[in-house]
């Protein structure tokens, strides 16, 4: 019996009132994020990585997803696999690199050793252990209960019973497939990424993330900077292409999407990227247009989009590509990982633009995420007075007559009412 | 050393000179990062040096082939300067403190009057009851010719396996 989750009620929405509150004790709570644990991360999809993180047979790395430590792999064979990373033995870590090519996996606290198709290997004198060791799967990794992916990106899920990925996803294939289309050869990971913690809860960086109200008071340094360096542009070429707003993508998942204000090395040239580049980004965007016609082609090349999926995988399309996923480690405090994706086989020189574009506003020592995360920790700690003042707002829009706007707060209010929904479903 | 023709006669065939001369430049440039001088501190800089922080736990080294946490040409450089003046740069708002220490000053290089420096470093910051802590070891390229020294570049690699403090708002 949850008394959490039964009373008094976390998520209220009111739209006689347009009222959409949640209570902060939501984001304070270890009994709460307890039960999120069981709720939400013990049944969605969440993200593990890219395809092209292992590209190469024997390639592997090893993730924390879930509050699990698991190894994400490809086999002699070149088949993806996601296992348990805890020695059937006794329990160790057998992995313990962040990444690697291997022929195999060896647990070195006593030696057991596994194919990198999880198969127990090690062939112990006679005596030792009982066929069942060898031939009954008992002695092999455990693989994560579902492993599925959409487009190069790898989810995995603790429920075996969970409905396929591609159902999951829901609308937000439409707009994985914007990033993913960006380049026929596919799209990559750059790099080993960035980690960091932010002291703060985890739904706070769901929400910010795609918030776009924050955007000019949080990030005026930021405009600032594109100001005097020449390149905020915001008037756009598309400006037919009426795709400013928001959408519902189902099951918890949302989008915004706006004109953009700065440069997007997929094909939006601005004046800093140098006189160099603007013949080379034309030529990205004629063959967008080309391959997907003057709308679709248009919208990739000139909009900008921050996508949630529920929980935890954010895929921004902003001046950059980022991924981001992040983990809670307590009710204030969460671990991030985020990476930068571009085009696989990337010119040298677009590929450093990507990249110096992403630092210009992303990341820890960007001109803006920073005060992102200056902003959610704020509110952790305001969160103090939780006994008194007890609860957010989350209203903005709800009055509003046709779509809503991507500066409204209806793609938070989706994140929330799938959080209720779920966590209402524990019993 | 046949690098040193491009130094100061005083300084040239003097190695300890040199690194005497070195270590009061770093301490300088460390003092005013303390004191929130960062203007000050960015006129240390040659025009067109670059200042970066590579990501932690991994030896990537190329900004143009890996995700880094700073990789600034001078002109952003110069903007992250002007930004951590204003007060709406709001992860410094209000500033933190901040000390910077620095050891095992070594010139591990010299061509043309121009050192590559090498030196660890940890740099604390506080702000609101939390003190973050950065540790590494500053990768430097000091044009030596004439005084005062002029940074051409400057790398920050943290000893880190992740970014435990989660922001890069000071200069570490």
């Amino acid at each position: 019996m949850d008394t959490i989750l039964t009373t008094p009620q976390m998520v209220v929405e009111d739209r006689g009132r347009h009222l959409f509150r949640v209570a902060r004790r939501a984001f304070t709570d270890e009994s709460v994020l307890e039960a999120e644990r069981r709720a939400i991360f013990d049944h969605c999809w969440l993200y593990l990585g890219h395809s092209s993180e292992i590209a190469a047979n024997c390639d592997f790395i090893t993730r924390a997803v879930g509050g699990r430590e698991l190894i994400f792999n490809r086999d002699r064979a070149g088949a993806v696999h996601a296992f348990l990373n805890t020695c059937p033995h006794r329990g160790a870590m057998v992995v313990r690199e962040k990444k690697g090519n291997a022929l195999s996996f060896r647990c070195f606290y006593h030696g057991w050793s596994f194919n990198v198709n999880g198969r127990f290997a090690s062939r112990f004198d006679e005596g030792n252990y009982g066929k069942e060791h060898y031939g009954g799967g008992c002695a092999d990794l455990a693989q994560v209960p579902r492993l599925e992916s959409y487009r190069d990106f790898w989810f995995v899920n603790f429920d075996r019973n969970a409905v396929p990925l591609a159902d999951y996803l829901a609308g937000a294939k439409e707009y994985i497939d914007l990033v993913a289309d960006q380049n026929e050869a596919g799209m990559e990971v750059v790099g080993s990424g960035q980690q960091y913690i932010i002291n703060a809860n985890w739904k706070l960086l769901a929400e910010n993330s795609i918030d776009a109200f924050h955007g000019f008071p949080v990030h005026s340094t930021y405009f600032d900077y594109l100001k005097t360096i020449g390149s905020l542009r915001m008037e756009s070429a598309g400006s037919e292409f009426s795709a400013s707003g928001m959408h519902d993508l189902g099951n918890g998942h949302a989008v915004i999407e706006y004109a953009s204000p700065w440069g997007r090395p997929v094909a939006r040239w601005v004046p800093s990227m140098g006189e160099d580049k603007r013949p080379v980004i034309a030529a990205l965007r004629e063959g967008l247009v080309k391959r997907f016609g003057e709308q679709r082609g248009t919208r990739m090349s000139e909009f900008s989009r921050n996508m949630l999926i529920f929980p935890n995988l954010v895929i921004n399309d902003i001046m950059a590509i980022t991924v981001r996923t992040f983990m809670p480690a307590a009710p204030n405090k969460m671990t991030v990982s985020a990476w930068a994706l571009g085009s696989r086989g990337e010119d040298h020189d677009l590929r450093k633009l990507r990249l110096f574009n992403f630092l210009e506003f992303l990341g820890p020592g960007g001109f803006a995420t920073p005060d992102d995360q200056e902003a959610l920790e704020n509110c952790q700690r305001g969160y103090q007075n939780v006994r008194e003042v007890g609860w957010n707002d989350i209203s903005k829009g709800m009055p509003r007559q046709g779509p809503p706007m991507n500066d409204d707060e209806e793609q938070m209010r989706c994140f929330w009412r799938q959080w209720r929904d779920r966590m209402g479903a524990v019993s | 050393v046949n690098g040193d023709v491009g130094l100061p006669s005083m300084l040239r065939n003097d190695t300890a000179a040199l690194r005497g001369r070195m270590e009061d430049f770093l301490y300088l440039e460390v003092d005013l990062l303390d004191d929130w001088k960062i203007e000050e501190w960015f006129a240390l800089f040659a025009e067109g040096a670059t200042y970066e922080v590579p990501p932690t736990g991994s030896d990537e080294s190329d900004p143009a082939t890996s995700l880094f946490y700073i990789a600034d040409d001078y002109v952003r450089l110069r903007e992250r300067v002007v930004r951590l003046t204003k007060k709406e740069a709001h992860s410094e708002f209000p500033r933190s403190q901040q000390r910077h220490m620095i050891s095992n000053v070594r010139i591990t290089g010299l061509a043309d009057g121009v050192a590559d420096v090498s030196c660890n470093f940890v740099t604390y910051r506080a702000k609101r009851g939390v003190v973050d802590t950065y540790y590494g070891k500053h990768l430097y390229r000091i044009d030596c010719t004439a005084e005062p020294f002029r940074i051409k570049s400057k790398r920050s690699v943290l000893a880190m396996d992740m970014l435990y403090p989660g922001k890069l708002t000071i200069i570490i």
